[in-house]
């Protein structure tokens, strides 16, 4: 199993735990990993991205054009990351309309389910729903459910289930 | 072992408390302010007690753990790279004296750079001051180096760097996690006055010294470079990598399918670069090609002028070897044709300050009471405060009180109006640097106002504690260190704290400063803005929040957009109008000043 996958998004909003979600994952689905995150002033409101590549890999980052994943948490960073995709990669993107590769409003959603910050989970149930993440579902809603901070995971769940009802095969 | 997914960062913690390390200082600095949270956990996971503390600054962070290693204890400091300049005069001379107990010195480099004010490279400083330094090429390999670099420190009895850049510290990977070594070692330090105290009768000795184990670290076979592709003959390119470099070389050159083309060599300890090494591939090899960040340490000591690579202008002389590059300089070294142009990428979002952020009150307020001003800053959030207009220049830390004084002095001289200066400055880059600097520019009669942001708390680089808030890196509490006591001992005669978020206020406090500032017997002003870091949800949640509603008085003027920049505050792009994102804003209310309409009002 190779696979290779950013998740692009503004400071603030949860690049880096879904970043968290997806390695604890990919560990426990007993695969090697290797993550490139953002730190620093960018997390005030900048734009951020982190790169997982899950598999034999030595480089913590990913080449233009070479991911097989997008997430992107905000839709005005498509063309800012949208290099990284290989022509065939696929692009989750939480945006209202259709146009904008796999879209789905997961502000809407999070909004709906009472904080926006949790429309990173929206998206990674969404994606996750597709079959084209390196493991299943359950093992991405079972890392979620493992670390996300006790008074945060009620709505963690919901937040990925929810995105999970939305998502296509 | 058990395998753990641990940031790079948190490895070199995780190694630091396996290998023994009984004292641990540092600062806070991106890409290495995860380190002291790593080793405090890994301590008490591991039942492992150390003395772990946010050290002041760098060089107060340096002495304190290079005297513990004087005990014959391990020791290490943990800085970003710029940190190392900060404790430049104890380094240099560390190397001369020597350790007693394993001393690391991990200094973190940031290439591109991508939160820093340069991307100098720290093992070019361990070269200029003659100490050993390693170069990581994944986490994994950095917690390993970490027991690996406290060995080599004892063997030869001197200080090793430890040298991640940031595609190490904040990557992430599965590293195996061990039980810590129990030295069981007790405090004992031996006077030696030839060694600790050293005079200069005493450094020709010892710089011999130094020189001696410098050749014996070139010479160990435990840290020789390692072939990790080709046959070592002779006959194929030789690639020479180390850090993040040889992996992005490693995998381009395996994607290309490319490995068994070339001699592919990583230089794990790049200085001093190993002898017998230096010898074999400039004796073996005709081509060969360098990739090393950030400046050419490895190709220099190569003294080989035909190898290529920074200097010979085959690797970009600036900025991260990010793996696109790594493959379009390998493509060229190897006649492979060039990847396809790429369309460039359209540029990110710039970060701003929170909504709601102090910071952005005082900001405002001073620009609007001093128009003409000359605004010195310094490193911090607040360096976002140029996104205002707000502040003119940022240098390194604490230079923005000097720099208040120099331009005083400067305009001062010429006998006409001095402009007003304001310069801003955070409570945690204040205690680090900025004491000094306001003794001396009291002392030296320098008028300037000097507003002191203070959120209580080091905000950039994730929240640690500052020594006012007498709360030390393990939670246990230390007497808290006043500002206003030390800005009245500083020689202050002026001084006012002021809310930010009562803009009126906060105003007529700075028009104050200024009278002061310009009356006789003037001299520094000093504004206290005291608000706390909106950043943490108790501090939000414990302050009133103001609804905020914009009505149809608005007249699209961009005025709050441009001038003050808060993100909570959108531009509607069909009726032009501003509107309030919920979501973000916290309603502090400053807002409610700024718009020269009236049109943002309190629903």
């Amino acid at each position: 199993m190779r696979q290779q996958i950013v998740i692009s998004g503004t400071g603030g909003q949860g690049v880096l735990f879904v970043t968290r979600v997806v390695a604890e994952a990919a560990l426990r689905d007993g695969h090697p990993v290797l993550t490139s995150e953002t730190h620093g002033m960018a997390m005030r409101g900048g734009t951020v991205i982190s790169h997982v590549k899950i598999g034999d890999f030595r480089s913590p980052l990913i080449r233009r054009g070479q991911a097989d994943i997008g997430l992107f948490l905000a839709r005005e960073n498509l063309p800012v990351h949208g290099a990284y995709l290989k022509p065939e990669g696929r692009a989750f993107v939480n945006a209202p309309g259709a146009g904008d590769g796999d879209a789905l409003d997961a502000a809407a959603i999070a909004g709906a389910l009472g904080n926006i910050v949790v429309l990173n989970l929206v998206l990674l149930g969404f994606a996750a729903r597709s079959g084209s993440l390196f493991c299943g579902a359950h093992v991405l809603r079972s890392v979620v459910e493992g670390i996300s901070p006790a008074r945060q995971r009620e709505l963690n769940l919901e937040a990925f289930d929810e995105g999970l009802r939305h998502g296509k095969k | 072992m058990e395998q753990r997914i641990l940031m790079g960062n948190e490895a070199i913690g995780r190694g630091l408390v396996e290998s023994g390390c009984s004292v641990f200082a540092s600062y806070p600095g991106t890409p290495a302010s995860e380190i002291l949270p790593a080793v405090l956990r890994f301590s008490g996971e591991t039942a492992s007690p150390m003395h772990i503390e946010w050290s002041v600054n760098e060089k107060a962070a340096f002495e304190t753990a290079l005297a513990a290693s004087y005990t014959g204890k391990r020791a290490a400091v943990a800085m970003k790279q710029v940190g190392l300049n900060v404790a430049a005069d104890p380094f240099t001379r560390a190397a001369y004296l020597g350790v007693v107990g394993g001393f690391l010195v991990v200094a973190a480099d940031d290439p591109g750079p991508h939160s820093s004010q340069t991307e100098q490279d720290s093992r070019f400083f361990a070269q200029f001051a003659k100490v050993p330094v390693v170069d990581p090429a994944s986490p994994h390999e950095a917690k390993e180096m970490i027991g690996r670099a406290f060995a080599l420190s004892e063997k030869y009895s001197i200080p090793v760097v430890v040298r991640p850049t940031t595609r190490i510290c904040h990557a992430r990977q599965d590293v195996p996690c061990g039980e810590p070594v129990r030295l069981g070692r007790k405090a004992d330090f031996r006077k030696d006055p030839a060694r600790w105290i050293a005079t200069p009768a005493f450094l020709p000795k010892l710089h011999r010294t130094l020189n001696e184990k410098l050749d014996a670290v070139a010479a160990d076979p435990d840290w020789a470079p390692r072939r990790m592709s080709g046959d070592g003959l002779g006959g194929r390119p030789c690639v020479v990598a180390s850090g993040v470099a040889f992996s992005h070389a490693f995998e381009v050159l395996e994607d290309l399918g490319c490995l068994d083309r070339v001699d592919l060599f990583q230089v794990l300890l790049p200085h001093p670069l190993h002898r017998a090494f230096i010898e074999e591939i400039n004796s073996r090899y005709g081509r060969i090609l360098v990739l090393e960040e950030t400046y050419p340490v490895i190709e220099l000591q190569l003294r080989n002028g035909k190898a290529l690579g920074r200097t010979s202008g085959h690797v970009p002389r600036e900025g991260e070897l990010t793996p696109d590059i790594v493959e379009d300089v390998l493509r060229r070294f190897l006649d492979l044709p060039p990847v396809a142009a790429k369309a460039a990428a359209a540029p990110g979002r710039r970060p701003t300050l929170c909504a709601g952020c102090p910071h952005r009150a005082a900001f405002y307020a001073i620009r609007e009471a001093f128009p003409q001003g000359i605004f010195p800053s310094d490193i911090g959030c607040y360096t976002l405060g140029m996104n205002l207009g707000a502040i003119d220049t940022c240098h390194v830390m604490g230079a923005c009180i000097n720099q208040g004084a120099g331009f005083y002095h400067a305009y001062a001289q010429d006998g006409g109006p001095v402009p007003p200066t304001v310069v801003t400055i955070g409570d945690s880059t204040f205690f680090h640097a900025g004491i000094p600097a306001l003794v001396n520019a009291v002392f030296q009669g320098a008028r300037f106002i000097l507003v002191l942001l203070d959120n209580g708390t080091t905000a950039m680089t994730g929240g640690q504690a500052t020594p006012q808030n007498g709360v030390r890196a393990d939670g246990g509490a230390g007497p808290a260190v006043s500002i206003p006591g030390l800005m009245r001992a500083c020689g202050v005669n002026f001084l006012q704290e002021c809310d930010p978020y009562d803009m009126d206020a906060f105003r007529r406090v700075l028009e104050e400063a200024d009278r002061y500032v310009r009356g006789p017997g003037g001299g520094v002003a000093v504004v206290v803005s005291k608000h706390p870091c909106i950043l943490p949800a108790v501090v939000r949640k414990a302050q009133a929040a103001v609804p905020v509603f914009v009505t149809e008085d608005c007249t699209g003027c961009r005025h709050c957009i441009e001038d003050f920049e808060c993100p909570a505050l959108l531009q509607d792009e069909e009726t032009e109008r501003i509107r309030v994102d919920r979501d973000l804003c916290i309603g502090c209310g400053v807002c409610l000043k700024v718009c020269p309409a009236g049109a943002i009002v309190e629903a």
